[in-house]
């Protein structure tokens, strides 16, 4: 008897420590809450695996993808691009209004709403904010976005619910660049700021009640190497259809899990709730066992994944022998004639199963707001490839090796990621294809950060397959890329002037795009930039592998998206399903 | 006498089995390099006596062909057959053991990611691989003998220098280092060079522990009776040597041998991991390895992991070998 009494003691302090979530708070009167159309019930929590550990989980300095799907459930922006739709839409403005000209953005703040720990939001937030990311000290990965012509976007407190923005320049869609900008607690990090402390803020040992934010979660505890537990904010600036404050879930929690296949086999051992970033293959396999597992393939990603040639201009410190192959890797009928050898289907079906797409382009289908559908998509043929060769000045000696204009054999190498097994499929692939041709092509596997070191700074390959893209879907988040002054204008990098004609015209191009705020004006400017890429082949696109994401049959509301993070970008609304509403749905 | 009729057996196997690999281009219906795309992952064919007119005395392999399209086909198999054209003994050859028309396909042990035939890609896999490991050994053992056999015999500051030596050898970081060495050499090496290299790698980086074994025998060897009286005698250092410890040591090295073939094999998986191997399209057995570090495959598809068996296979009849062997040499020494 006395013995019951102490276990049922002891279960409901057990239920007090670990189960207790708070509550959400009901609704004010004045409070301006988001409304979402979706129903869900309140209770549980979701396990995410994550591949590895967050760094950090402030928002201004965090610059690993891994942090920041952390850091994107405990904070909010001004205004927030829906990865569903890819268009922008109201977050903590309510609404936004932008001038004749362009170049001033006056947004509306919602009045009433609260940080998780309970203290007032109000434009004197943004302001700060506004303050810390574009300081130069603080240097934060974003703030490059937020300077136009050297200078930072300027942002003044008209009341204490609206804030007006001025650009120097017009710039199109400047309102997605609130995308993901945290807004921060004043109240909590203005003393640390004005001290000079604020990079040592909200470290990962950082005692949970002081990382305050607006997101849907607020953290409650970190486990070093095992999870971060993150549990419901209960001031949450949004609601459901029926009023009811959101989010549904008492916690999401992120466990660090390591590789794709180790976050596949948490996730078939039901120890995660949700997997995203699936290989083909490993789609596959949950397909072959589903046990009503939902599973999405949700077309085409963003990303493009291209076989690049090292255009770069070469000091004399280097090896000849790249020196000499560039010759080649530079005339254009060369990579046409790559290009047109190329077997992009069989890439598609062995490398990415199937679930996957071609490309001619460096715009994917998956983007859909802003891919060239004219663009021509040229069958794999190897006659063509030969005459564009032919007329190079290349020919065959009597083995069938390709020999160049001055009789030397073609041999070159295509260093790939080791760790990546689709594009190490792609350069096989392609190492047979162009044997076809005559073509020695050796694969070399790299370890990743040689490769990138041999790419970005000492230039030493002849060849190598990458993939960039993944991030937002707009235009000016690719200047970095196709600007020949951009970070990662890869096949020259570093370019003083632009170095061919083609290159200033699409520079122009893409300036002229970022300064347009009419979208179909815009579209034709990038369209017309996809047909000079595609006509130049600076990099011979290859192909984009579908986006393929699961779930546990009992998670509701599930929607994910083509663009990052493809299924947590409606965690406020994601739930679980309890026993009866499973058998219903079944 | 028993001893010799224990180690034949082995012997005898283990040469049959490394004959298998030199005459690979007769054994395989296929070119290793060959890429069938429609026919990625396809799961080995299996044989029937049974034909498209009832039974018949020839064997048919039916199950080649892409998953999805109906009923399995099946093609007759016709011994020495001529296919694809290999060189042998400076020739050119195209007879094979078996094979079916061209019409047709037979994957014994099924294909891989690109539709390439595993058993061709083992088979030449395995002389790279087998040939990398033997010379490994080799390599590690003379070093381990030699470097052993000083330390153990001469003792003292040698001794101390020399173990003091495997010692660092067995803490550098070899991963560290072999990254450092990828990055100082060229980009591509010719396909003799990356051989070179991997058998001077694996067989420099493995003498510290057989070296240590060796010492260990030779410093018991050295304090034996009749060692001393031979040295009492006035034998010199070398007759001591020859004559009385390296023998000793033989038993030692032939476990070790037996024990690091397959062990060096395995090795070569891991340096083509780091771009230090044998690279594609070239098969060896570690970088047929290397593609079941992805859990799909490893789950799915059993044959991939024919080359590990080979490798138990490899290494079951080299450790039979050297227990036949070391009963023998001691049968003799009694």
């Amino acid at each position: 008897m006395f013995r019951t009494a102490r276990l049922c003691l002891l279960v409901q302090l057990l239920a007090i420590f670990c189960l207790a979530a708070p509550s959400p708070d009901p609704l004010q009167p004045k409070e301006e809450v988001q409304v979402c159309k979706d129903a869900g019930q309140y209770g549980g929590r979701l396990v995410v695996g994550l591949r590895a550990e967050p760094k950090t989980l402030n928002p201004v300095t965090a610059e690993d993808a891994v942090s920041r799907e952390v850091i994107g459930g405990l904070m909010a922006d001004l205004v927030h691009i829906n990865r569903s739709t890819q268009q922008s839409e109201p977050a903590l403005a309510k609404s936004w209004k932008v001038s004749a000209d362009g170049l001033t953005y006056t947004l509306k703040l919602r009045r009433g709403i609260r940080f998780s720990d309970g203290q007032p939001f109000d434009a004197d937030d943004v302001i700060f904010s506004w303050a810390v990311y574009t300081d130069q000290k603080i240097d934060s990965p974003q703030r490059d976005l937020l300077i136009l012509d050297g200078k930072p976007i300027q942002v003044t407190k008209i009341d204490p619910y609206m804030v007006r923005f001025t650009l120097t320049r017009p710039y199109a869609a400047a309102e997605r660049l609130f995308d993901s900008l945290a807004i921060l607690p004043r109240h909590i990090l203005d003393r640390p700021y004005r001290e000079g402390r604020f990079l040592q803020q909200w470290a990962l040992n950082t005692p949970a009640s002081q990382i305050v934010g607006l997101g849907p979660f607020r953290l409650k505890q970190y486990l070093p190497g095992q999870r971060v537990v993150l549990e419901r904010n209960p001031y949450y600036w949004k609601a459901d259809a029926s009023k009811r404050r959101l989010p549904y879930l008492d916690e999401l929690v992120f466990v660090f899990a390591g590789n794709e296949d180790a976050r596949l086999m948490q996730f078939e051992a039901g120890e995660t709730d949700v997997v995203n970033r699936l290989s083909a293959q490993n789609y596959s396999l949950l397909a072959r066992q589903s046990g009503g597992l939902q599973l999405d393939d949700l077309g085409p990603s963003t990303e493009y994944n291209f076989l690049l040639f090292n255009l770069n201009e070469l000091s004399s410190s280097h090896v000849p022998e790249i020196e000499r192959k560039q010759a080649w890797f530079r005339d254009l009928r060369f990579r046409q004639a790559v290009s047109a050898a190329i077997d992009r289907e069989s890439i598609v079906r062995l490398a990415y199963g199937g679930r996957g797409t071609p490309l001619w382009g460096n715009v994917s289908p998956g983007n859909k707001l802003w891919v060239d559908a004219s663009l021509p998509h040229p069958q794999r043929s190897l006659d063509s490839a030969q005459q564009l060769l032919k007329s190079a000045g290349f020919s065959w000696n009597p083995t069938g090796n390709l020999l160049d204009p001055s009789g030397r054999a073609v041999e070159f190498s295509i260093i790939v990621a080791s760790s990546n097994s689709q594009r190490m499929e792609m350069a096989t692939i392609i190492q047979d294809d162009l044997s076809k041709l005559g073509m020695q092509v050796n694969v070399v596997p790299l370890e990743f950060r040689a490769l990138l070191q041999r790419v970005f700074q000492n230039y030493n390959y002849e060849a190598t397959i990458l993939g960039l893209g993944g991030g937002d879907a707009d235009p000016n988040a690719e200047m970095n890329v196709w600007v020949s002054n951009g970070s990662t204008h890869l096949w020259h990098q570093g370019e003083a002037h632009p170095a061919t004609a083609w290159e200033a015209e699409v520079d122009r191009l893409m300036n002229q795009q970022m300064l347009t705020l009419n979208y179909k004006r815009r579209k034709r400017l990038y369209d017309q930039v996809q047909q000079i890429i595609a006509a130049n082949l600076p990099m011979v696109f290859l192909a984009t592998p579908d986006v393929l994401v699961a779930a546990k049959p009992a998670v509701g509301n599930f929607h994910p998206a083509v663009l990052e993070p493809t299924t947590l970008w409606n965690v406020d609304q994601l739930y679980l399903r309890r026993g009866a509403e499973m058998a219903r749905s079944r | 006498m028993r001893g010799r009729g224990s180690i034949l057996l082995p012997a005898v196997l283990l040469v049959l089995w490394h004959l298998a690999f030199v005459f690979a281009g007769f054994l395989a219906p296929y070119d290793p390099a060959e890429q069938q795309r429609e026919l990625p992952y396809i799961a080995p064919s299996h044989l029937q006596f049974r034909g498209p007119e009832g039974f018949h005395l020839r064997p048919y392999a039916c199950g080649a062909s892409s998953v999805d399209v109906g009923p399995a086909p099946c093609y007759p198999v016709h011994f020495l057959i001529h296919g694809w054209t290999y060189s042998f003994a400076g020739l050119q050859w195209n007879v094979h053991l078996f094979g079916v028309p061209s019409w047709g396909r037979i994957a014994i042990l099924g294909t891989d990611a690109y539709g390439r035939d595993v058993w061709s890609r083992l088979l030449f896999g395995g002389r790279i691989s087998l040939a990398s490991g033997l010379l490994a050994t080799l390599v590690s053992l003379v070093l381990a003998m030699l470097i052993g056999t000083i330390s153990g015999f001469y003792g003292k500051w040698t001794d101390e220098f020399l173990m003091g030596g495997a010692e660092l050898f067995l803490v550098v970081p070899w991963l560290y280092f072999l990254l450092v060495l990828r990055a100082m050499l060229p980009l591509h090496l010719t396909a003799a060079a990356t051989f070179l290299l991997v058998v001077g790698v694996i067989g420099s980086l493995g003498w510290a522990r057989p070296m240590r074994l060796v010492r260990g025998v030779v410093l018991s060897a050295r304090e034996r009776n009749y060692v001393l009286a031979a040295r009492g005698f006035g034998a010199s250092d070398t007759y001591l040597l020859r004559r009385h410890i390296a023998p000793m040591t033989a038993g030692v090295l032939l476990t070790q041998a037996a024990l690091l073939v397959p062990q060096f094999v395995a090795a070569e998986a891991a340096l083509s991991f780091f771009g230090l191997g044998v690279s594609e399209p070239v098969p060896s057995w570690g970088n047929m390895l290397a593609v079941l570090q992805q859990y799909s495959v490893l789950v799915s598809y059993w044959w991939m992991l024919a080359p590990a068996i080979a490798l138990v296979i490899t290494s079951v009849m080299y450790g039979w070998l050297a227990e036949a062997l070391q009963r023998s040499l001691k049968s003799s020494s009694i």
